[in-house]
């Protein structure tokens, strides 16, 4: 058990009988989400995360137009020359300015790696408490395909099936996220078991809230370390792989970039040109730190017993 | 600020025939953040040859950790200082090979976990045997022989063969058994007997005072009792010593302290407590607030904040222990004098809240409205065996055919040992399924006929539940606020009207609208049963479902809760089923009271009734093994002890299910035996509203009535 902070006990006072008056103010009764947010911002580690995210975004949607030289558009007076005026991160052995194409593959794979993070961790949250809450027939269904998604290899299906979705980024980003959640979901499922018996949320179950609605409000709240961990790791590995991918010649394609494409091609002039190599990874480890911050941020935010005072 | 330290705590002089002298002693904890826990300080006292000394006091208050340092036990960090001398021999600073050789041999202690002292892997009398040859040189056989005398002076039955079993093997009060046969078998100078502070059941507990009792008279040692309930240490102690947030701060002769206590603490202690002799439904005296965090002790008198009397300079001068009147009783009170002089009672020193009565209890009860009626509620569970081929092997009865209804604006107390359905029969009713047989109406309406989920849950606004355990019944990640608001969103209320109720119904159970923006774990424990029952009242229901509310509170905050739901109950016309193991509460709350035996309701009725005349056999000894915090009272007490443990439900004896550990079945003839035998016996009226199935039923009265000399010499 923790033992109640006293500074936090110290004002309560009435420990006995009705005679404290209910205050009929008109100030609102603070929600969960607004806590959770004042929470948040409390911290600054998490603040910083947001604003470093923010800042790439924008240099990557907005700050791709500030250079007058296009991702697609090589400049055939200079070749693979370093860091200049002209071209602010230099520009690669066929004359593309480096600063376009990182910003471009920035845009995809920020895009990437958000979006099959919360389509992982989410479906792996809803289908592993709703195994584990329900039981029975749905626990049975919903494993069964769990267990089926992990038997078949991934990344053969999309090398079979990339042809049709050539450069088609929401089912790529559908099929990438398919194939990382269900260890996830059994590990949620696991957790919702003992969960789902104890008192408070029998006390919601016989107050008649929905199995749906306890699944949202209690279930999944005191899995939030787990889940935003989880959401965290695999925005990192949604990056990655996407990398992968494209080598193998699946994911973003040419004349498309993404960060991942960039730092394998700079990989074989990591020594001779280290700006190649340089500008798109250091993009890529800031967007992986924002989002860890944020991550944190969010995580601490959750959990009352990290004693941030708002 | 004053320091525990300056201020003198010292027994006057020392006394000749002590066999322990704790002098001065400090325990501290050093923690990870750098505060200190102070545990203990300045704890001073005597133990004579013989003597029972219990020492009281609420959960943290630093009992254990003081006979902790006596035997040595505390982790090596630990800031131990003052003295402690055993025979002569100071303790602190020994070596350790010497201490370990007095340890058990003149001083052991028997465990307030019973589970983790005995080793699993070693059969119950090879560790009795170890304990023996650890410090004697008796031979294998000699001390074999000893062991299982042991065993059978703790009334462990058919020790000989029982001696073989393993720990898991016994039952919780078996184990307790055991240990106190170790403590005991190298005759010990001084026993200290460290209580659970969990509830554990009021049978078992009187068992094993018992047994204390006989552990006593056999080896002569001087006994200290750990403990947090008053009442068990009344009839059994010869001084009483209450310890708060680490200090001593009173001590004397048990009907001194009882008879006229002298610091507010213990008379706070004394009126909160729910008394089996109360006369009818009466409030308790709370004690407002929650003992202080000794990491961080506010200067002065640590009670101060919770005391009506607190002067200005309680707030500056930690008060030290000093002589009342004579030399053996003191207290820790800068005005005690006053409190002496004027003869100042628990009820002039602490305000008793006034309790309403409900509009509907003027009416007699048959005219009130039914809020719940059950009818043969049966529930049965399949007994499964094997892991992977499960079959079925039996049955367990865990509800086997109760009835009862409760009336609008009234209480019914539900009652008995652990593992006797209270909390299987109450589940029956909040799932608002239809039962396996019989049936349940809830506010007049059949759960037979709730064909679907709607109508199901339109109902459960008439019926509320609040848990025992105020930690586990919230939700650690919702806000208090949200908590509140969860029922109401549930059945449709708007934001606005949710935002005005929470803070309506925070300041009804005593809390402060701000509070809404907090995590549960924020609030004492206390509190958050506050929280608890304020969910349960948000929607305005008829019924409210307890099941032991306050079992897992302290002491002091108890009767503030209780206070609470009685004040509660007369305002908003509540109905409860109030389910406890704890008679004595019951006593104060209920209007009616069902005991409850394997499945079964044994005996039924009033409470003024059931309790002035018990007439079944279970209730006389469930009653008598209740201690009530009155010395005069309890050393008189004829106890009447069960034998054995509850019988598994899955195969409870023939006919009267009770007749294994029936007190009354032992004096009757073999002719009239037959009869318990084979027929379970109905429910047989002995009053106006007062039933008991036994067929031998026959009033015993077990309580003693409160006596009115005892009330002038309160009050004086
Ligand atoms: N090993 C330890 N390290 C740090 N603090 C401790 C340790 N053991 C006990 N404490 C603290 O010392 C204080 C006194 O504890 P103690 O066990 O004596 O209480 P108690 O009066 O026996 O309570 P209970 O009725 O719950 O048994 C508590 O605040 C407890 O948290
Ligand atoms: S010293 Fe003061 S605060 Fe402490 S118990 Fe006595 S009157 Fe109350
Ligand atoms: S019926 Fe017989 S066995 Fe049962 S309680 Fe009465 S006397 Fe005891
Ligand atoms: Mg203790």
């Amino acid at each position: 058990m923790t033992v109640p902070s006293q500074e936090l006990i110290g004002t309560v006072t009435a420990e006995s009988g009705i005679d404290g008056t209910a205050m009929l103010d008109e100030t609102r009764v603070p929600s969960r989400g607004r806590i959770i947010m004042r929470r948040f911002v409390k911290q600054k580690s998490a603040v910083f995360g947001l604003v470093l995210l923010v800042i790439l975004v924008f240099m990557a949607y907005v700050g791709i137009h500030f250079t007058k030289w296009g991702y697609a558009q090589p400049d055939y007076n200079s070749f693979a020359v370093t860091p200049n005026g002209s071209h602010w991160f230099g520009t690669d052995a066929a004359g593309g300015d480096l600063y376009a194409m990182t910003m471009r593959g920035a845009q995809k794979s920020i895009l990437i790696g958000l979006l099959v993070a919360v389509l992982a961790t989410g479906l792996a949250a809803i289908v592993g408490a709703s195994a584990g809450y329900f039981g029975k027939w749905v626990d049975g269904v919903l494993m069964w395909i769990v267990s089926l998604l992990l038997i078949i290899p991934g990344f053969l299906i999309i090398a079979i099936l990339s042809p049709h979705f050539h450069n088609n980024l929401p089912l790529f980003v559908f099929f990438l996220g398919m194939f990382i959640w269900q260890i996830t979901a059994r590990i949620v499922r696991g957790q919702t078991l003992s969960l789902r018996e104890r008192e408070y949320v029998l006390a919601a179950k016989y107050m008649g809230v929905s199995g749906g609605r306890i699944i949202v409000r209690h279930i999944l709240p005191n899995l939030a370390s787990l889940l935003f961990i989880d959401a965290t790791v695999n925005v990192s590995t949604a990056v990655l792989t996407e990398t992968g991918l494209s080598f193998f010649g699946f994911g973003v394609q040419p004349p498309d970039i993404s960060l991942g494409t960039l730092i394998q091609a700079a990989q074989t002039s990591a020594t001779t040109q280290p700006w190649l190599f340089l500008f798109p990874a250091g993009f890529l480890v800031l967007l992986l730190l924002a989002v860890n911050l944020i991550g944190q941020g969010l995580r601490d935010a959750f959990d009352p017993s990290t004693g941030i005072a708002v | 600020m004053t320091t525990a330290a300056e201020v003198r705590t010292r027994e006057p002089q020392p006394d000749e025939s002590a066999i322990l002298v704790v002098d001065d002693l400090h325990v501290t904890f050093p923690t990870l953040g750098g505060t200190k826990v102070r545990a203990v300080r300045g704890l001073s006292y005597q133990l004579r040859r013989g003597e029972a000394l219990g020492i009281v006091g609420e959960s943290g208050s630093g009992k254990s950790v003081s006979s902790l340092a006596m035997m040595g036990l505390l982790p090596r960090t630990t800031q131990i200082s003052g003295s402690i001398r055993l025979d002569g021999k100071e303790l602190i600073g020994m070596h350790d090979r010497e201490a370990s050789e007095l340890r058990g041999k003149k001083i052991s202690m028997i465990f307030q976990e019973p589970l983790s002292a005995l080793t699993p892997v070693y059969t119950v009398g090879a560790q009795v045997v170890e304990a023996l040859r650890v410090h004697t040189d008796l031979s294998k056989e000699r001390a074999q022989a000893r062991a299982v005398e042991l065993l059978d002076l703790v009334g462990i039955p058919n020790p000989r063969e029982r001696a073989k079993a393993f720990p898991h093997e016994f039952s919780g009060g078996m184990r307790q058994r055991v240990m106190i046969a170790m403590a005991i078998a190298n005759d010990p100078d001084v026993l200290i007997a460290d209580e659970q502070s969990t509830a554990l059941d009021v049978n078992i507990h009187a068992q094993i005072l018992e047994v204390l009792q006989t552990a006593r008279r056999e080896t002569g040692a001087a006994v200290i009792m750990i403990t947090h309930d008053l009442g068990v240490v009344a009839g059994l102690a010869d001084r009483v010593l209450v310890m708060y947030a680490g200090r001593p701060v009173e001590l004397g002769t048990t009907d001194e302290v009882y008879y006229a206590p002298r610091m507010p603490y213990t008379m706070g202690l004394l009126g909160s407590i729910p008394r089996l002799d109360a006369s009818g439904r009466s409030a308790l005296v709370p004690i407002e607030g929650s003992p202080p965090s000794l990491a961080n002790l506010p200067s002065g008198c640590p009670f101060r904040p919770r005391c009506p009397l607190a002067i200005d300079i309680c707030a500056e001068e930690e008060p030290p222990l000093e002589s009342v009147r004579g030399a053996s009783h003191r207290a820790a009170c800068h005005r005690k004098e006053e409190i002496e002089t004027n003869g100042w009672s628990v009820g002039d020193v602490f305000p008793v809240p006034e309790l309403g009565i409900a509009p509907v209890e003027r009416l007699p009860r048959e005219q009130r409205p039914v809020a719940l009626a059950v009818e043969g509620l049966v529930k049965h569970y399949p007994l499964m065996k094997g892991v992977v081929f499960k079959r079925r092997v039996g049955t367990v009865q865990a509800v086997d055919g109760v009835d009862f209804d409760i009336r609008e604006g009234e209480t019914l107390g539900l009652v008995g040992e652990s593992g006797c359905g209270k909390t299987t029969t109450l589940l029956q009713i909040l799932e608002l399924v239809k039962p396996q047989a019989g049936t349940i109406q809830v506010a007049g309406k059949d759960t037979n006929d709730l064909h679907n989920a709607h109508a199901r849950k339109a109902l459960r606004r008439d019926l509320q539940v609040v848990f025992q355990d105020p930690q586990a019944s919230l939700d650690p990640r919702l806000p208090v606020g949200d908590v509140l608001a969860e029922p109401m969103r549930t059945h449709g209320y708007d934001r606005k009207h949710i935002d005005a109720r929470i803070k309506e119904l925070l300041g009804l159970v005593g809390l402060e609208a701000g509070h809404a923006g907090r995590y549960p774990q924020e609030f004492s424990g206390g509190q958050r049963q506050r929280v608890g029952i304020a969910r349960a009242l948000a929607l305005e229901p008829k019924l409210v479902v307890l099941d032991e509310p306050v079992s897992a509170l302290d002491v002091s905050i108890r009767a503030g809760v209780i206070n609470l739901l009685m004040q509660l109950r007369a305002e908003l016309s509540l109905s409860y089923l109030f389910v406890a193991h704890d008679l004595s509460v019951v006593r104060v709350i209920a209007d009616r009271v069902a005991v409850m035996y394997l499945g079964r309701i044994v005996e039924i009725g009033v409470v003024d009734s059931v309790y002035a005349s018990p007439s079944h056999p279970y209730t006389q000894a469930l009653l008598s093994a209740i201690p009530i915090p009155d010395p005069d009272k309890e050393r008189t007490r004829e106890r009447i002890v069960l034998q054995g443990d509850l019988p598994s439900p899955a195969d409870p004896p023939s006919g009267c299910r009770f007749r294994t550990r029936c007190q009354r079945f032992l004096t009757l003839t073999e002719g009239e035996k037959q009869l318990c035998i084979d027929r379970y016996p109905p429910l047989i009226p002995m009053g106006p509203d007062h039933s008991a199935a036994c067929h031998y039923a026959e009033p015993v009265a077990v309580i003693p009535e409160q006596s009115k000399e005892r009330k002038r010499r309160r009050s004086t």
